[in-house]
């Protein structure tokens, strides 16, 4: 029944969900470094990954809220919100680092929980919900912040961008922090009951409630993770800026954690993708981000790429949900 | 079968819908070691009367004992901890995950010792290998117990999900159109693994449309009309079209005479 071992082999590499975007991403990186010279070098690989650091510990919280079948347009609002909370507590109120960071992550949380209970409570779309949330989030951010940037900022704040050597070439700690939260979400997805129930609730909900799931609690608690995600996307982005700017955060956020999930092979439709995938997605945006600031495109036809690369990848999750019913 | 006490049982059950009435009194037997089929036109009930006694819903009035007890459930959680299994016609199992984390969906086994209890790893090991003893016993095929469910052809899905079912239940499993949606040699399969299910001892009970598979299977035949059971026959006692006629109302049953009595005497 069905091809051979080594058949099987090959087919299940070359369906691995991770193989596509592994590829996309290698092109990409083939072509710029074609196009320009600078591109291919280790200082630009570490200027990249310090660029996609933000975005890719957002997108972590992304991908929960996806693999759920949901959707969350507030993760740049909600980061900035927190990262104005951080910087102002502590540059204009005194309070110090520690717990400033503290309150901006658990008000991140707090964003989350609130994302949750609308959704399993009052069981409202996701998509309203968060789009809801950003706006308050965005007024929230100017309101408190008054429109001023903070600097002058603790040690502990800016923690993040420092950075350290490996031959020659310097990384940032919040690289290493990315890495690790991938780690942590890759072992909480693969290796839990959690995980499987993740997947099971954003394939079928109502499926899982059936098999006896609490698909209430198993959404709670991904709401709650993304919040907690932003909330530290926000303590990197003071590391990246070195200052608390009401304005960051707000315009390519949203649409680049979403892009990074689906280029990672996420599908919008819940139940099917992988952290990995995610991981590959943020670095795709960022070299593409990188790659066409090397080459002297303007910012402005970034964002028409960045655009037509997500319809694209959308297209492509609703062929093979259609192909596989 | 000589009066045994029913293992599961229901009194007078009645669900409405705002002014829809879909259960109407309706009463059920099952007996221990049986197929017992539920038939009857769509809107008879059938759907009702089966989520009532899985828990996916409560009904408005009646009641329900299993094993001689009355029981009260108030989520398909409740009815899968009394040892009440279900298998869906459709939305039975995950497809991104493996055929081992499906059986073990909602009651994953971790490592023993800190492993297990601090970083709640799972046991990926033991279930598979539970799983695998479990497809074997059922005389399902598999190529790998590790493959993705969403890969497999419907009628190994659905293998899946009865094998699930099998592995979990202590007092009966339940199967809602288990064959719908499938090809003629795939419902071959899966009739002869219900056939397993109850040669290991668990009643079974079937809800189908299929008259040939249910006249095959069903030691008794329940037929539902208008939100309540108006027979209870046997494919012995019965040919297949006094049992559909009585489905549709086109043969009075016994329900039907003592209602035209009632209505007669007022």
């Amino acid at each position: 029944m069905g091809p051979t071992g080594t058949l099987q082999v090959v087919r299940r590499v070359i369906t691995a969900p991770t193989v596509g975007p592994f590829i996309a991403l290698v092109v990409t990186m083939a072509f710029f470094s074609l196009k320009t010279d600078r591109f291919f070098h280790a200082e630009n690989f570490s200027l990249v990954l310090q660029q996609v650091m933000i975005v890719g510990v957002l997108a972590i919280g992304q991908t929960l809220v996806i693999l759920t079948a949901g959707i969350d347009l507030s993760v740049g609002t909600v980061m900035a919100l927190g990262q104005v909370i951080m910087t102002k507590l502590a540059v204009a109120n005194g309070v110090p680092a520690l717990p400033a960071l503290l309150l901006g992550i658990l008000v991140c949380v707090g964003f989350g929980v609130l994302h949750g209970g609308l959704v399993t409570g009052v069981r409202l779309p996701p998509f309203i919900i968060t789009l809801g949330t950003l706006n308050i989030a965005f007024a929230l951010t100017h309101i408190i912040s008054n429109d001023l940037t903070f600097t002058g900022l603790p040690k502990l704040e800016l923690f993040w961008g420092r950075t350290f050597n490996i031959s020659g070439t310097d990384f940032t700690y919040g690289v290493v922090l990315m890495l690790v939260l991938y780690a942590l979400a890759w072992y909480g997805l693969n290796q839990t009951a959690w995980g499987r129930h993740v997947y099971a609730t954003g394939d079928n909900r109502e499926a899982a409630r059936l098999t006896g799931i609490n698909t209430d609690r198993v959404l709670l608690s991904v709401y709650t993770l993304a919040g907690l995600s932003y909330g530290i996307a926000a303590w990197l982005l003071i590391g990246r800026t070195q200052v608390g700017d009401p304005n960051a955060g707000q315009t390519t956020e949203n649409l680049d954690s979403i892009t990074a999930v689906v280029l990672g092979g996420t599908s919008l439709f819940g139940g099917r993708g992988t952290i990995i995938g995610t991981l590959i997605g943020a670095l795709i945006v960022g070299v593409f981000r990188n790659g066409l600031t090397l080459i002297g495109v303007s910012v402005i036809y970034q964002y028409l790429v960045t655009g037509v690369l997500v319809i694209l990848a959308v297209s492509v999750d609703q062929f093979l949900h259609r192909r596989s019913g | 079968m000589s009066a045994p006490e029913p293992i599961l049982e229901a009194r007078g059950l009645v669900k409405k819908y705002g002014q829809v009435v879909a259960l109407n009194g309706a009463d059920f037997e099952l007996y221990p070691g049986e197929i017992l089929a539920i038939i009857g036109d769509n809107g008879a009930g059938k759907s009702t009367l089966i989520k009532a006694l899985s828990g996916a819903l409560q009904p408005d009035e009646g009641e329900i004992s299993l094993g001689g007890e009355r029981i009260h459930f108030r989520s398909p959680r409740d009815a899968q901890r009394a040892g009440i299994e279900t298998v869906y016609q459709d939305l039975a199992v995950a497809p991104a995950l493996d055929i081992a984390s499906n059986v073990f969906l909602g009651r994953e086994t971790r490592r023993r010792g800190p492993l297990g209890s601090l970083l709640r790893l799972l046991d990926k090991r033991g279930m598979r290998r539970e799983a695998r003893r479990q497809f074997e016993e059922l005389g399902i095929g598999v190529q790998s117990i590790g493959e993705a469910v969403g890969n497999l052809s419907g009628g190994q899905r659905q293998g899946v999900a009865v094998a699930r079912a099998a592995a979990w239940a202590r007092r009966l499993v339940i199967m809602d159109e288990p064959t719908a949606a499938l090809g003629v040699k795939e419902t071959g399969q899966v009739l002869d693994l219900i056939r397993r299910v109850r040669e290991r001892g668990l009643p079974v009970i079937l809800i189908s449309h299929d008259m040939p598979h249910v006249f095959e299977l069903a030691d008794r035949i329940h037929i539902m009309r208008l939100g309540r059971r108006v027979a209870v026959v046997t494919p012995k006692t019965h040919t297949m079209p006094e049992a559909v006629a009585i489905m549709t109302g086109a043969t009075p049953s016994e329900l039907d005479n003592a209602l035209t009595k009632e209505r007669s005497a007022e």
